[in-house]
């Protein structure tokens, strides 16, 4: 009966406190709110991550969890990582869990390549023997040989992110929760985490993997979860669970009650519409959108509005706030307005965009509002690759170059002059 | 295959979890790797390296000595004054690096305590191991200034190691409720330096309690330190008689306060995570 379970979720809650009460930071300011808040009733904004959740993974599925920023996914994966508790409900892991919440946690960059698999292996979960034993593995897989007595601070950064990968793809656990780690590295190097991580599917050891890069979830995992405003979604195939995914995305009804109220912030002003003008714009093109702000009740000042552009591993690329241009809006009436982005140049892929409406507080929190692609086309003159187009953000650059006897020439005729 | 998997059963947080001595015995590879870090990272990138574990306390209690023994001119107890200060520092040096390296072990760790489990008391921890290796090079200066200034060595001296046991403990229980404390209350960290300072002065480290007036002594005894500094002195010096009672008090005292320093560590560390 449980002996094929590998993990049982029941009930799962996690209300994480938000506000003032959470973030005081010094004992002085928490007894100032405290004392601001005497005799009234105690009301803080709580942030309910996970709704109740319930799943069983048998042993050798490799279950993928997809969802919208805010959908719950890392809160899940931190419960069952034990680095945070649950509010209420209860998990069983049947066997020994490693996770990879984020490669080379631990990571020292004044330790040695030798010193850091020790420790980021024991960090992980790892025996000494089982460091031991994987230890060449771990160094092949990572191509560092050659730099393991070399403090990590020397590494260039891909060097870096290849032995950190390496030291977590060789945790021996039974069940393995993974976070992502796929989007690091070049494209070499991607393709072999695929590979490696493909490997460890078909040894038949569990693996819940979170991700926003669908490719990935329907290449590896046997069955997909896509979780949405803390709850279950979908539980299928992993195709099937990219198309709920991108359906979610697309079918969020920024104007619904429902998903008024679990946004955050103090609600005077909820944002109602926010969409690109075109589904997809080249690299160098201005990307524009509009949106419209309703306006429910009356705020003293004025209101601002602040899009950030995520791209597809989740962070942030650009963040666009109409305060630092003194762009404001009335507090007393709806608004409609548009956003030009021109620079900089963002490189090909997917992106989200989370708005943030400002009074003097924060008015409205809304996440992933809408998606736009930006098209491989590269605004440079001549043919070029993912090699030669690295970094978070095309630039827009101009080399010059002489030969070393032209520069002795000129310098030679200004001096004859 | 048939031997059954360990299940790990996640809830929330109810009441008092106990101390979990055995994921604890379970982690100690990870302890002991904590450890070695500390110690690698501390001396690499410094000009003199190692040379600073045996400067640090010499030149310590070289200032304490001449501030309390040729300045002030405090009453040497019969042994010259250096090997009088020098056997308390030892203690007193333990006690105080540990208190303040584990007391920001776990602010310093936040990034590895946001993204992976571990029994969180390894931090605080491991800076007890990482401490007592500069304890035992210490140990080997105090021998060697009791030889030199001619004090002489007796039996008694091997006592030092469940002493400074004692200090170590006490320390561990005060700097794990301190770190704890300091995840939700930053104020920890400007409080701790000054109660420490404090602390070095209100306890017999540079001066012997000979000359401390009894009116003074009565509130002194309520200081832990005093029994275990008392009891390093008897081991090194001659002519001392046991300090019985002031030592039944340091470890009742070390008792209480390490079982309460733990008890708030686990109250609090759960939500280290989220608070962070």
């Amino acid at each position: 009966m449980s002996s094929n379970l590998a993990v049982s979720v029941r009930d799962v809650e996690k209300t994480y406190i938000l506000g003032k009460g959470a973030r005081a930071n010094t004992l002085a300011e928490q007894l100032a709110t405290k004392l601001r808040s005497f005799g009234k009733r105690e009301q803080r904004e709580t942030l309910q991550a996970l709704v109740g959740i319930s799943f069983d993974v048998k042993r050798g599925e490799a279950v993928g969890i997809v969802g919208r920023n805010g959908a719950g996914k890392s809160t899940l994966l931190k419960v069952l990582t034990r680095v945070t508790p649950p509010t209420k409900g209860e998990i069983k892991i049947y066997g020994r869990v490693g996770s990879l919440l984020e490669i080379g946690t631990g990571f020292h960059p004044e330790l040695t390549g030798r010193e850091n698999i020790y420790l980021n292996g024991s960090i992980l979960g790892m025996r000494k023997e089982e460091v031991d034993r994987n230890f060449d593995a771990i160094v092949d897989f990572a191509e560092v040989s050659r730099f393991l007595d070399t403090p990590v601070k020397r590494y260039s950064s891909g060097m870096y992110v290849r032995l950190a990968f390496a030291v977590a793809a060789h945790l021996p656990t039974e069940i393995l929760l993974i976070d992502e780690v796929l989007a690091v590295g070049d494209a070499a190097f991607k393709s072999r985490s695929i590979s490696k991580m493909k490997q460890i599917v078909n040894e038949g050891r569990t693996i819940l993997f979170v991700s926003h890069h669908m490719p990935s979830v329907v290449e590896l995992c046997t069955r997909g979860i896509v979780l949405d405003h803390g709850t279950i979604a979908f539980d299928g195939t992993p195709q099937q669970a990219a198309r709920v995914y991108l359906d979610t995305l697309a079918s969020t009804d920024l104007r619904s009650e429902a998903d008024r109220t679990r946004r955050s912030g103090t609600g005077e002003f909820r944002l109602a519409r926010f969409e690109p003008l075109k589904p997809a714009f080249l690299p160098d093109e201005t990307k524009s959108f509009d949106f419209e702000l309703d306006h429910l009740s009356d705020l003293s000042g004025e209101v601002a509005i602040s899009a950030h552009i995520i791209d597809e591993s989740g962070d942030e690329i650009v963040q666009c706030d109409s305060r630092a241009m003194a762009v404001w809006m009335s507090g007393t009436e709806s608004a409609r307005g548009e956003l030009h982005l021109d620079q900089p140049w963002l490189q090909p892929g997917r992106y989200t965009v989370h708005i943030v409406v400002h009074g003097t507080t924060v008015v409205d929190v809304a996440l992933s509002v809408c998606a736009f692609e930006v098209l491989p086309q590269y605004p440079f003159p001549a043919t070029v690759d993912q090699y030669s187009t690295g970094g978070r953000v095309l630039g827009r650059f101009d080399w010059k170059a002489e030969s070393m006897r032209d520069v002795v020439r000129k310098h030679e005729i200004a001096a004859s002059d | 295959m048939s031997i059954d998997p360990p299940v790990i059963t996640i809830g929330p947080k109810s009441g008092f979890g106990g101390f979990r001595l055995r994921e604890i015995w379970e982690s100690r590879f990870l302890l002991i790797r904590l450890a070695k870090r500390d110690l690698t990272l501390r001396y690499r990138q410094t000009a003199l390296g190692v040379v600073w574990v045996v400067l640090q306390p010499l030149m310590a209690a070289g200032v304490l000595s001449f501030v309390f023994g040729k300045v002030a001119k405090l009453p040497d107890e019969g042994v010259p004054y250096y090997a009088l200060t020098m056997s308390g520092y030892v203690g007193w040096s333990c006690f105080a690096t540990i208190v303040s390296k584990a007391s920001g072990s776990i602010l310093a760790n936040a990034g590895m305590i946001s993204k992976v489990f571990f029994p969180r008391l390894l931090l605080p921890l491991s800076t007890v191991l990482s401490t007592m290796v500069d304890v035992a090079v210490a140990v080997v200066l105090l021998l060697g200034t009791l030889t030199i200034s001619g004090v002489g060595l007796t039996v008694k001296v091997v006592l030092v190691v469940p002493f400074l046991l004692g200090f170590a403990l006490l320390a561990l229980g005060i700097g794990a409720a301190a770190a704890a404390l300091a995840v939700p209350y930053r104020d920890i960290n400007y409080i701790l330096p000054v109660v420490l300072q404090l602390l070095l002065y209100a306890s017999p480290v540079a001066y012997g309690l000979a000359n401390v007036p009894p009116s003074v002594l009565r509130y002194m005894n309520f200081n832990p330190l005093v029994g275990l500094l008392e009891g390093m002195r008897w081991c090194c010096l001659p002519g001392r008689s046991f300090p019985t009672e002031s030592l039944l008090r340091s470890a009742m005292g070390a008792v209480v306060i390490v079982i309460i320093g733990l008890v708030i560590f686990e109250r609090v560390e759960r939500d280290f995570a989220d608070v962070i």
